[in-house]
């Protein structure tokens, strides 16, 4: 009997003795059940407003918030890359919504922030959060109290504009003013 | 199953394609991913993996799986075994296969079973000591036959580098079909057998595994805004456990499963804050102006790693989890983002920005040695291997998102693309428990 031939039986002994018997089956990772869409919650309806004691106006009172003419039309900051600096020429725009919430205490708005598609998802994030909160710090200073403004960001998640270039990225460097 | 393995001689030089027809044949699945090697590691075990003898109707290809797990990390270099099968109890002439240049050999079967379950058996043998390293048999449903075959392949690369094998393991990643669908999915560790665990029309981002691999937590933004999730895999059961006032986000699993570091600005900036995995007690563990978010848990629990622009850009930092100062860990470049540690805690990889790319880097931290591991330029979210041996990593190539695979080391890297869809987000899951 060659060494190899030995080798063989002394190896499948080892395998019946050892390997060959069912073995112990390990457990089976839990199988993913499929989810469909979640229903996302219903916002929650806004607060009943104060009941305000108004003298008949002698001519209809617009909402300048509707109007397509005032300040108030335009919802959007842009930003420099990397940046969540507020520009000199968006600040008049801020100050305008800011008075405006400051007249309108029923009203509530949420600032959301959005960056272009360089860079990490959560980073963007976070620093979409700061381009948000830039604005919503701009408001304070109008006047208007930190709890009627809900900051949030989309991070790169959410792109206006879907290009790869510059003029899509500062499209999409952006904080928009969202009333509720 | 196609059989494009290159000659030995050649194997270096070409860029194999390896059609997981077995994923196909498993039947209608979400994704069926390709994985193509670009690279391979600078020592590799050259092995011939025979094809599994078969008795009855056996519906997967166990050594062509083997083959593709064990050429996918790098470490192996495959020795041409031939058409014909070899089983287990078939005598093989160890020397021949020797000077065929492979130095182990793995053959085995696959016999259908009465009940319909299907007898696996394999032995692993060193052609070089003129030995069996090992031998195992297995008895699995059709459903765990590529289950078997990644243990087979785990129990290879075990006895032959040392390191355990992380072919078993799954992943997690969410896939972009459209602007309003996105799925965050869970596959085997090759791609295969992906299963959709949410499908939303919102983004959903940075999926991460508890370490017991029974739930992810997430962010996703369903309801118009980022909240924090935690999933119950096998029950599809979920909850939103941050959802406060501003964007919740950045979830990480403490070492014990039982808390989760999370980014809230419910206080006015990106903080870092510890909470119970049902969301309560929300503690907050960083204080300053700066953006601080991307927390990680060392696996001793003893440090939280993260990224923070206190110093003026982005960069890696950590503190101890049971508080004091933050330590910056990274000081190359403007923006190192995203940081991922090594089980062991030596390395720590993330995404560095240098003229306008962005790779993945290694860093020794013991060393300081710094190493960029990608041969991508638009990479995301890298995800350590459980076995540290390996980085899973989001890019992008030709316009699409895609998964890839590098070693720590910078040498062996793959590709995993799907058939439609941008894939993103990767994150390797814990060892089967």
């Amino acid at each position: 009997m060659s060494s190899m031939r030995v080798l063989f039986v002394v190896s499948a002994v080892a395998l019946i003795a050892t390997g060959c018997a069912s073995t112990k089956l390990e457990e089976k990772p839990a199988p993913v059940v499929e989810q469909s869409k979640p229903t996302p919650a219903p916002a929650p309806a806004p607060a009943p407003p104060p009941v305000a004691k108004v003298e008949a106006p002698v001519q209809p009172m617009v909402d300048a918030l509707n109007d397509p003419s005032s300040v108030l039309a335009k919802r959007s900051v842009y930003f420099d890359f990397d940046k969540s600096l507020i520009r000199t020429e968006f600040q008049p725009l801020i100050e305008a919504h800011g008075r405006y919430l400051v007249e309108h205490s029923v009203r509530q708005i949420r600032i959301e922030g959005n960056c272009d598609e360089r860079g990490g998802r959560e980073y963007n994030l976070a620093l979409g959060q700061r381009r948000a909160d830039a604005v919503r710090e701009r408001m304070e200073l109008v006047g208007v109290q930190a709890v009627r403004i809900e900051t949030i960001s989309f991070g790169k998640e959410k792109p206006k504009a879907l290009g790869h270039d510059e003029t899509a990225w500062a499209e999409n460097r952006r904080s928009d003013l969202v009333y509720r | 199953m196609p059989k494009t393995w290159a000659r030995p001689t050649l194997f270096r030089s070409l860029v194999l394609l390896v059609a997981l027809a077995a994923v196909l044949a498993s039947g209608p699945s979400a994704a069926q991913m390709t994985v193509e090697i670009t690279g391979v590691g600078s020592q590799q075990y050259p092995i011939a993996v025979a094809s599994f003898k078969t008795e009855g109707s056996v519906p997967q290809d166990m050594a062509a799986i083997i083959r593709a797990d064990l050429s996918r990390s790098g470490q192996f270099r495959m020795v041409d075994a031939g058409d014909s099968a070899l089983a287990e109890n078939e005598r093989v002439d160890l020397a021949q296969w020797r000077a065929r240049g492979a130095d182990t050999l793995v053959v085995g079967s696959v016999s259908a079973l009465a009940d319909g379950r299907f007898d696996i058996r394999f032995r692993l043998y060193d052609n070089v000591k003129n030995t069996q390293l090992d031998g195992l048999a297995y008895v699995a449903p059709a459903a765990e036959l590529r289950l078997t075959a990644h243990r087979i392949a785990d129990r290879v690369y075990e006895k032959l580098t040392g390191d355990k094998g992380v072919f078993a393991t799954r992943i997690a990643y969410v896939v972009e079909f459209s602007r309003t669908g996105y799925e965050l999915q869970v596959a085997d560790a090759d791609g295969a057998n992906a299963q959709t665990a949410l499908r939303s029309r919102e983004p959903i981002i940075s999926p991460t595994w508890s370490p017991d691999g029974m739930l992810l937590a997430y962010v996703s933004f369903e309801s118009h805004k980022p909240v924090v999730y935690v999933h119950t895999l096998a029950t599809g059961q979920r909850r939103a456990v941050a959802n406060f006032k501003g964007s919740n986000s950045a979830p990480a699993f403490s070492p014990d499963g039982k808390s989760l570091a999370v980014v809230l600005t419910k206080d006015g900036n990106s903080e870092i804050y510890m909470i119970g995995i049902d969301g309560s007690n929300a503690r907050r563990m960083t204080f300053n102006n700066a953006i601080d978010t991307e927390p990680l848990f060392s696996a001793d629990g003893a440090w939280i790693y993260f990224t923070s622009d206190r110093g003026g850009s982005p960069q890696i930092y950590r503190m101890p989890t049971a508080g004091g100062d933050a330590q910056r860990m990274t000081f190359n470049g403007d923006y190192n983002i995203s940081p991922r540690l090594s089980p062991d805690g030596r390395l720590l990889a993330y995404v560095s920005r240098r003229n306008d790319l962005f790779q993945v880097e290694v860093l020794d931290i013991g060393l300081g040695q710094e190493l960029t591991v990608t041969d991508t330029v638009k990479d995301e979210a890298p995800s350590f291997a459980p076995n540290g041996r390996l980085l899973l990593y989001a890019t992008e190539v030709g316009g699409r998102g895609i998964l890839a695979l590098a070693s720590t080391d910078g040498r062996a890297r793959a590709r995993i693309t799907g058939p439609n869809g941008d894939i993103r987000e990767p994150s390797w899951g814990p060892f089967a428990k």
